[in-house]
């Protein structure tokens, strides 16, 4: 079995933010940068439906440079080969824009399953996969929490609200988007980490390929800090001194304990 | 100009969130100077079709038909581009379900189009219409236009708009039925199921004492549960402490586990992405202890403690049992 892994480099989870001071982004000079913790689940599934089944896992990533890096630790973690489609400000197209590219790059792959995280933690539209699928004309499912492969197909657990959850079959060659926590991550190993330097990373740009290009359909107009719409009450001091303050108002403001 | 809500039923029971949705639609055609219309998707959906003609509507539309009975993507994007084809709203909008999320950005994207998902806000300028979302699990906020031909498409979060504010009113019914081949459907749904009966009632909890990543591991878990323990509250977690098994599932909060609503809820490292916002605002006090100032669980709390949340529990414990 063939699998492509979408992956995405994103600022680490608890980065400190600030605005550009164009006000179009975030500030990313001083972020380290890691993998879209969703996607490193996609990429965990990957590699063990390829131990279980055989075949090949392919990491697509398209980013910036620093990207290389992410790429290199899907490599160490047993990834085969990658493709990378870098792009100064990847920020600057939007997710079908982005899922064009992505789909061009694996005309030549033929892929019998695509898996990619169900959102980023950066921009969080949570639409590259199934935009991904309608390009590339596969069936799909979303926020998925188990893969079991049958002859030809695939049947898949799907999360719904609420604690609710469904099965879902559908023909390979197929598109899911992983939920977090489907199984335990792996770590790479010494010997994965001196492997993934002898492992192909095939470099694109977006301007060798041809993914076609149609009008944008929304556009970006500000990022900013939410203004807060509740006054939190804040106490100060050290812990002792701000645990009692807390305390007081839950007794006799709040009136919870 | 014209406006459409795709509202969300399945076998004949509505997703609240959809009223929450229409209830934006009409706010939005109010500012816009236009009308809002709706649409629901199934087989034998005439009952919540009167149930919607009884709303300050323009129009009611009805998509019949048999492969409609069960949720797939193929069927119902097949299906609403039938209607959007015949309708030609300039905004379709959608709550922001996990349905909505498996099939949107497929339609959007046949029409060359890109979603505007999870919608928290919006406004209205002298260019029209401004949606707001958010970035970064909620630290920051985009505003958003839309550029280029009709029809828009944006899905709206839980919570972001009241259902309670819905304008009564008469709107006529229409039927539309959409040619689908069941040969064209890819994927078999099966039954929906749960996991286990719930052990763990949390919604029906007055105290809740809530952990998340900032707790680092699992060792480090017993120090929230005694806190829990010192006031007698139910001990809950935000998902990814449950994705690593650190505390079983029936003890998550958020989109994907329990809604609660208590007199208390104190989240303890958990930063507050939307995802377990929506579980939780609807708590009477929010506590939050947290490192980062900027944690939007500062956005939903009333009291708060900015700090190292393993100096700022003990220290609550102490203060907890000075205060019996």
């Amino acid at each position: 079995m063939k699998i492509v892994v979408a992956i995405k480099q994103v600022p680490a989870r608890d980065s400190q933010l600030r605005i550009a001071s164009s006000g179009q982004w975030i500030d990313e000079e001083d972020l380290t940068h890691e993998i879209n913790e969703p996607d490193a689940y996609a990429l965990e599934e990957g590699l063990q439906l390829k131990e279980k089944h055989g075949g090949e896992v392919v990491a697509l990533c398209f980013g910036a440079a620093r990207a290389a890096q992410t790429i290199r630790e899907a490599l160490a973690k047993g990834a085969d080969r990658a493709i990378h489609i870098e792009e100064d400000n990847p920020g600057a197209h939007d997710p079908l824009a982005a899922a064009r590219l992505m789909a061009a790059a694996l005309q030549s792959e033929s892929p019998d399953l695509v898996l990619t995280g169900l959102q980023s933690d950066d921009l969080g539209y949570g639409q590259t996969g199934p935009i991904l699928a309608e390009l590339l004309g596969l069936p799909h499912a979303t926020i998925i929490m188990e893969v079991e492969k049958l002859d030809a197909s695939i049947r898949v657990k799907r999360e719904l609200e609420d604690g609710w959850f469904q099965h879902v079959e559908m023909p390979l060659p197929a598109l899911l988007t992983i939920q977090s926590g489907i199984s335990k991550l792996r770590y790479a190993t010494l010997m994965g980490i001196k492997k993934a330097k002898t492992k192909e990373i095939r470099r694109l740009t977006p301007e060798s390929l041809s993914a076609g290009n149609t009008a944008p359909s929304i556009r970006l107009e500000r990022v900013y800090l939410p203004e807060r719409a509740k006054n939190t009450q804040l106490f100060e001091g050290t812990p002792a001194e701000a645990a009692a303050k807390l305390v007081e108002k839950l007794k006799f403001e709040a009136r919870v304990i | 100009m014209s406006i459409l809500v795709v509202m969300e039923q399945r076998a004949g029971e509505w997703n609240r969130m959809s009223f929450e949705t229409l209830a934006a639609a009409q706010q939005l055609a109010g500012e816009l100077k236009t009308a809002a219309a709706a649409a629901v998707l199934g087989s034998g959906v005439d009952a919540l079709a009167t149930e919607l003609a009884g709303k300050q509507l323009d129009k009611v539309h009805v998509v019949e038909h048999p492969l409609l009975a069960e949720y797939t993507p193929d069927a119902y994007s097949n299906a609403l581009r039938q209607l959007l084809a015949h309708v030609q709203p300039d905004y379709v909008l959608f709550p922001h379900t996990y349905q909505v999320r498996d099939f949107l950005p497929k339609i959007a994207t046949a029409m060359g189009k890109v979603a505007v998902s999870d919608v928290v806000g919006h406004k209205v300028d002298d260019d029209g219409l401004v949606l707001v979302r958010q970035l970064f699990q909620g630290k920051v906020n985009v505003d958003v236009r839309f550029a280029g031909d009709a029809p828009h498409f944006a899905s709206l979060q839980a919570g972001a708009w009241r259902a309670d504010q819905l304008a009564a009113g008469s709107a006529a019914v229409e039927k539309f039925a959409p040619s689908i081949e069941a040969s064209a459907i890819r994927t078999k749904p099966g039954e929906r199921f749960r996991e286990s009966a719930r052990a763990v009632d949390l919604s029906a909890a007055e105290l809740i004492v809530a952990v998340g990543r900032g707790i680092k591991e699992a060792d480090n878990i017993p120090l929230v549960q005694e806190l829990a323990d010192t006031i007698g509250a139910e001990l809950a977690a935000s998902r990814p402490i449950c994705d690593a098994g650190w505390l079983p599932m029936e003890r998550q909060v958020g989109s994907s586990g329990q809604t609660v609503g208590p007199k208390m809820y104190m989240a303890i490292g958990i930063s507050g992405a939307i995802q377990h916002l929506v579980g939780m605002k609807g708590a009477r006090t929010i506590v939050a202890i947290n490192k980062d100032p900027n944690a939007p669980i500062f956005e939903v709390a009333d009291y708060g403690i900015v700090g190292d949340l393993f100096q700022v529990v003990p220290a609550l414990i102490e203060a907890f049992k000075k205060a019996r």
